[in-house]
């Protein structure tokens, strides 16, 4: 594994085998919001993941309306890294948004830190189950709204309302396909899971490591 | 061209635990593998490992499924030949580590 941008001034966080601290991070929302992109615009590796032609059949499981001209959907999964320094990495993992993968989520998200769950304004009821699912396993996550071309910008509490958030889940507004935007949504991510272990908000046993 | 899951004899489940994606592992160097029990892919995994990698990075690398990379390294674990580094639910209520990973984000 190369760490080429280590900084010898931090101080890294190797364990005792000399392995650098990995820490996980989920991408989650509905079928063709963004979460590849996401993950792309993120990662210093090429994204592993294995995308699929959209049969006839697949197109009609997968509902496509607002995304016709996505021909590809992702089945296995999307996984990204950035290393921060030496000793401390950061795997993305897109969680797969069609129903009939759902049972990868378990094996995804035991012990993450947190995740990202994109949403189409367009569509936002696509993203009720990883957010279901997030509230169930207390999981810190943000709500990021993908800015996609032609959709009007809408008022976070009009989207909070929509989706019966928590008012103390973080929403913000992101462009997949910026770095920036993306890396921004991270930074939220991480310094709501530090204020949910600062506020004493017990941390799920369904959050532990196998 | 081998289709990947022909590379574990057809086998779906590991032995043991599933291994998180994030679980680091590395070679030991103690027994010398014998090449007549292990798959080629087997000793790609071994030298992979020199360093520690995670299951995720090791999929990619070596371009299989995590679920083939799984059955893979339950058979070098029983055979003693990896160490695997589990991730640790205490950090991630490490208020100073998960500083760190904020401040690492925002310097990117």
């Amino acid at each position: 594994m190369a760490y080429d941008d280590c900084d010898a001034s931090r101080m890294p966080h190797f364990d005792e085998t000399g392995a650098p601290v990995a820490v996980k991070i989920l991408v989650a929302g509905g079928f063709g919001v963004g979460k590849t992109t996401l993950v792309g615009s993120l990662t210093e590796i090429r994204p592993l993941r294995t995308e699929e032609g959209l049969s006839g059949p697949g197109a009609a499981i997968d509902m496509i309306v607002g995304v016709e001209d996505k021909r590809t959907t992702t089945v296995a999964m999307d996984f990204g890294r950035i290393t921060l320094n030496h000793g401390l990495v950061i795997y993305l993992f897109g969680m797969p948004g069609q129903e009939r993968f759902w049972f990868m989520w378990d094996d995804l998200s035991s012990g993450t830190l947190g995740a990202v769950v994109l949403a189409d304004v367009r569509r936002l009821a696509d993203c009720f189950p990883s957010i279901d699912y997030f509230e169930r396993r207390n999981t810190p996550f943000v709500v990021a709204l993908n800015c996609f071309a032609g959709t009007r910008r809408y008022q976070q509490d009009e989207v909070r309302r929509a989706l019966d958030l928590d008012v103390h889940v973080p929403i913000v507004s992101c462009d997949a396909r910026e770095r920036g935007s993306c890396r921004d949504g991270l930074v939220t991510l991480v310094d709501h899971a530090i204020d949910l272990v600062g506020s004493g908000v017990a941390v799920s046993p369904t959050r532990d490591q196998r | 061209m081998v289709r990947p899951y022909a590379l574990v004899r057809g086998r779906t489940k590991p032995t043991g635990d599933v291994l998180d994606v994030i679980s680091m592992i590395y070679s030991l160097r103690m027994s010398a593998p014998d090449p007549a029990d292990l798959e080629p892919e087997h000793l790609a995994v071994l030298r992979q490992c020199g360093l520690p990698m995670c299951v995720a990075d090791l999929a990619s690398a070596l371009d299989l499924p995590l679920g083939v990379i799984r059955i893979l390294l339950a058979d070098l674990r029983d055979r003693g030949l990896i160490r695997i580094q589990r991730p640790r639910p205490e950090r991630l209520t490490d208020v100073r580590l998960l500083r760190e990973v904020a401040d690492g984000l925002r310097r990117l």
